[in-house]
């Protein structure tokens, strides 16, 4: 979703200008810029609201991830945001399905990313080098992690380990002492953990933070508009339950 | 081949805050005046309307509102002798595209900077002696005193409508105020904002060490406001979702909620959208230019002549667009030689988590401008002598918001995941705070913008260099300010705190601020800056550079308010000088 991008805007706008008398001046030749002069181009039912995660197919549920990537993915967000006498962790929370539909679109791609070469190692302090978008640095680590524990010899898969050696393979990627065939393993484990904070906090439209359960293990109440009642209530919990950007389930007929 | 445009009396290059000002202004003095922008409209009900715009993830996360780096990015390292590589995804800062610019995604935090940080230069080799300058620091004074901006400054904050206390009205200091501050003419046109629990905290600790804390100035609406244009803005609803997004409730000043409902209802103004510069042209002498050369989204080129050339875009592409149209001599790091590009400098920050047991703090309310902060270690407010370092910055709690992908402390000692770190993030989110630092950085002869000779942007041309990083003197002064916070923080009486050093070279990946300064300074020598005290080029007197590109070094205060000023300078300058007699103004 690129609301503000010329591409996604442009044509459609222009037609609609012409209807619309001393806003838009036709310049000639400037077909594919905009021209605006004489009042705000301001237009009602225009809004630029974010479009709903998408169902994926019956069979997996992911529109991105192959049936072994999505298992990988459900049992590694379970370690890092575990479900516990807290509640629910990541898994629960849908984080797999949000992962899923990000890398799916433009996120995936990398579509805003500068991804013109020559490509460098480069010092830490340069940041992110590599020509993989986040769908191939997935899709590559998440195979040589598996080769990489089948290789182990304690199970087949990352999935199939244990909870404490899941663990101790999640220390491992987190500290570069992994050793994977060719992916990143310190890079992997920071993107892992970064959408999975994502899915368990960005807003439920989404696909993640499943009945915004992130937000009310913390106490965030959400896409709230007005909190000026409470700015000097000082010391008070606040008193409302979190909205996300559709609402609260109980506002919706059904 | 280009399409060449009927002429226009001035073309602004960019449309944010220095390219709506710049157009209101001129099109009152009576000029036709056409602004270019790459980027497309942008308004309120339909790019951040209330009922979608508190979406963390889409604005900050996936930069809904920021520059996309793969249509133009930077090179950046860390000094000359490492090869730059592209920042290839935003971290560091975040650069705006789009009308309004990253006017529409700041803070609000609106300052004006001391009167000694003006003569930086000279007030510190008075006061400290030559010895006290390292000979690599380039800082300059920047031809233009506190005084001579004062009337900027004020039109500024009305046509912005900040809530503040005033520190110092006509030399008379006022409690409750910011008893450091240059003299003011009058109070701030709105009174402060209302205040959360933790900068009250942060007030009352400060207070009880000997400071005197005050309201951040802000341009978060504290009531509502009509500004000296007839512009209405609402009362900010502290939905906490301001820095690094766009507010959907008209509180935030920017260029679309204080000038855009005037500016684009005049017969003398056109925007055109989608439309971004690529060249200033110059005439065979080199020394006027003539017109610019602009690309639409399908890659059509036109050539729009104009008589007078206003380069408003955001401080890197000010330089870069500089550099390569060929207009003043490139800097060179080893000589010292040459003035675009010199100078380039950002801020330095740091912070102190606060870890409460027995306070609620509902930390997710909040405004971009909204805390409680101290000045006594900014600028020259207090004696460096035998401290090793010049400059400072404000130290102070800004409670922004506590959106939670973003800001989920936890105390140290902490797993980084799990259950333990599950546990204590829910333990903690409600009951933390941060004593943010904010400080300045002082230009460096290796500190500089030039183009790189390797990568290219869509249009084939070089992307810029970025070369820098912090120096001895900023992570001197940077400790020094981060050891006052934590004492400040210990006299808040928390269970806990958690110290955040800003630690060696400048990292491109987290996030600090989006304060980049520098490339096009101004002075009062040709040879030493790009433009003069009215923000004219040298070398080409019809066309003038705004914004934070011509700060000699970068003070410790958030930049928008003093790039507001300097503009109102100008375009005075401009009205009642230059248009009744075209050539050098200095």
């Amino acid at each position: 979703m690129k609301p503000t991008d010329p591409e996604s805007r442009g044509p459609a706008l222009t037609r609609r200008r012409l209807l619309t008398a001393g806003v838009i001046v036709p310049v000639t030749g400037a077909a594919a810029a905009r021209v605006i002069q004489g009042d705000m181009p301001w237009q009602e039912s225009e809004a630029a609201a974010p479009p709903a995660a998408t169902h994926g197919p019956a069979q997996s549920g992911y529109l991105f991830f192959a049936a072994a990537e999505g298992v990988f993915v459900e049992a590694a967000v379970a370690r890092l945001i575990p479900k516990d006498d807290l509640g629910a962790g990541a898994l629960e929370a849908g984080v797999p399905t949000f992962i899923d539909r990000q890398l799916a679109g433009d996120y995936g791609r990398g579509q805003d990313w500068y991804m013109q070469g020559p490509w460098g190692e480069g010092e830490p302090t340069q940041g992110y080098q590599t020509r993989l978008t986040p769908a191939s640095l997935y899709r590559i680590a998440i195979r040589e992690i598996d080769d990489a524990v089948n290789k182990e010899g304690r199970a087949g898969t990352f999935a199939k380990l244990g909870a404490d050696d899941q663990d101790r393979w999640l220390k491992q990627l987190e500290e570069g002492k992994a050793q994977l065939a060719t992916a990143d393993a310190k890079s992997f484990f920071q993107m892992l953990m970064q959408n999975t904070l994502e899915g368990f906090w960005a807003d439920p439209i989404y696909g993640g933070n499943k009945d915004m359960v992130g937000w009310k293990l913390i106490g965030f109440p959400g896409a709230r508009y007005d909190h000026s009642p409470f700015v000097t209530k000082h010391n008070q919990r606040y008193p409302l339950p979190p909205v996300a950007i559709s609402g609260r389930p109980e506002w919706s007929k059904g | 081949m280009a399409q060449r445009l009927p002429p226009v009396d001035a073309v602004v290059i960019g449309f944010g805050w220095t390219g709506a000002i710049m157009a209101q202004e001129l099109t009152d003095a009576g000029l036709n005046v056409l602004a270019l922008e790459r980027g497309a409209w942008r308004d309120t009900p339909t790019d951040f309307a209330p009922t979608f715009a508190q979406d963390e993830l889409r604005y900050y996360f996936r930069h809904a509102l920021f520059e996309k780096l793969a249509h133009e990015t930077l090179t950046i390292r860390n000094n000359p002798g490492q090869t730059a590589l592209p920042m290839r995804r935003l971290g560091s800062f975040l650069p705006g595209t789009n009308v309004g610019g990253a006017g529409v995604h700041w803070n609000g935090q609106t300052w004006r900077f001391l009167p000694s940080d003006f003569v930086a230069r000279s007030h510190n080799l008075q006061r400290y002696g030559a010895s006290a300058l390292p000979a690599d620091m380039t800082i300059q004074d920047w031809g233009v005193t506190y005084d001579e901006l004062e009337p900027h400054y004020d039109r500024f904050e009305y046509l912005c409508g900040i809530s503040g206390k005033a520190g110092n009205l006509n030399g008379a200091i006022q409690e409750g105020g910011n008893p450091f501050e240059g003299p003011r003419k009058r109070e701030y046109p709105n009174p402060p904002m209302a205040m959360t629990l933790p900068p009250t905290l942060f007030a009352e600790a400060a207070r009880s060490l000997g400071y005197h804390p005050f309201p951040q100035p802000s341009a978060n609406m504290s009531r509502a406001y009509t500004n000296p244009l007839g512009v209405q803005l609402g009362p900010c609803t502290y939905c906490g979702f301001c820095e690094k997004f766009a507010c959907g409730n008209y509180s935030k000043a920017s260029a679309q909620t204080t000038i855009l409902p005037v500016l684009m209802r005049k017969p003398n103004f056109t925007l055109r959208t989608e439309s971004e510069v690529i060249k200033i042209n110059l005439d065979s002498t080199g020394k006027r230019a003539v017109s610019v050369s602009y690309v639409d989204a399908s890659g059509k080129e036109y050539e729009q002549p104009a008589d007078l050339i206003l380069l408003t875009a955001y401080i890197l592409h000010n330089v870069r667009l500089l550099l390569v149209s060929g207009i003043g001599k490139p800097y060179d790091p080893v000589s010292g030689q040459g003035v675009i590009g010199k100078n380039y400098a950002y801020q330095i920050t740091s912070s102190v988590n606060v870890f409460y047991d027995d306070k609620i703090l509902n930390p997710f309310i909040g405004a971009g401008a909204h805390g409680m902060l101290v000045d006594e270690f900014n600028g020259d407010n207090f004696d460096h002598s035998g401290l090793g370092f010049i400059g400072g910055g404000f130290i102070g709690i800004v409670q922004t918001g506590a959106r939670p992908i973003e800001t989920h402390p936890v105390p140290d000692g902490t797993p980084h995941w799990g259950s333990a770190w599950k546990k204590a993030v829910a333990q903690n989110y409600l009951k933390s705070t941060s004593v943010a630092t904010h400080g300045a950085v002082m230009s460096h002869r290796t500190n500089y913008l030039d183009l790189d000779p390797t990568y290219r942007d869509v249009y084939g041309r070089p992307l810029m260099r970025m070369t820098f990083d912090f120096t001895d003197n900023e992570h001197r002064m940077s400790d020094y300010l981060t050891d006052k916070a934590a004492e400040i923080a210990r006299a808040m009486k928390p269970r806990e705190i958690k110290v955040n050093k800003r630690k060696g070279s400048w990292d491109v990946v987290p996030y600090q601020t989006t304060h980049n300064t520098g490339g096009a300074i101004m002075g009062t020598d040709p040879a030493t800056s790009a433009v003069n005290r009215y923000l004219q080029s040298w070398d080409v007197p019809n066309l003038f550079v705004f914004g934070a590109s011509a700060f000699p070094q970068n003070p410790g205060y958030n930049p928008t308010g003093t790039v507001g000023a300097l503009t109102y300078w100008a375009a005075e300058a401009i009205r009642t000088r230059y248009l009744k007699a075209p050539g050098p103004l200095a």
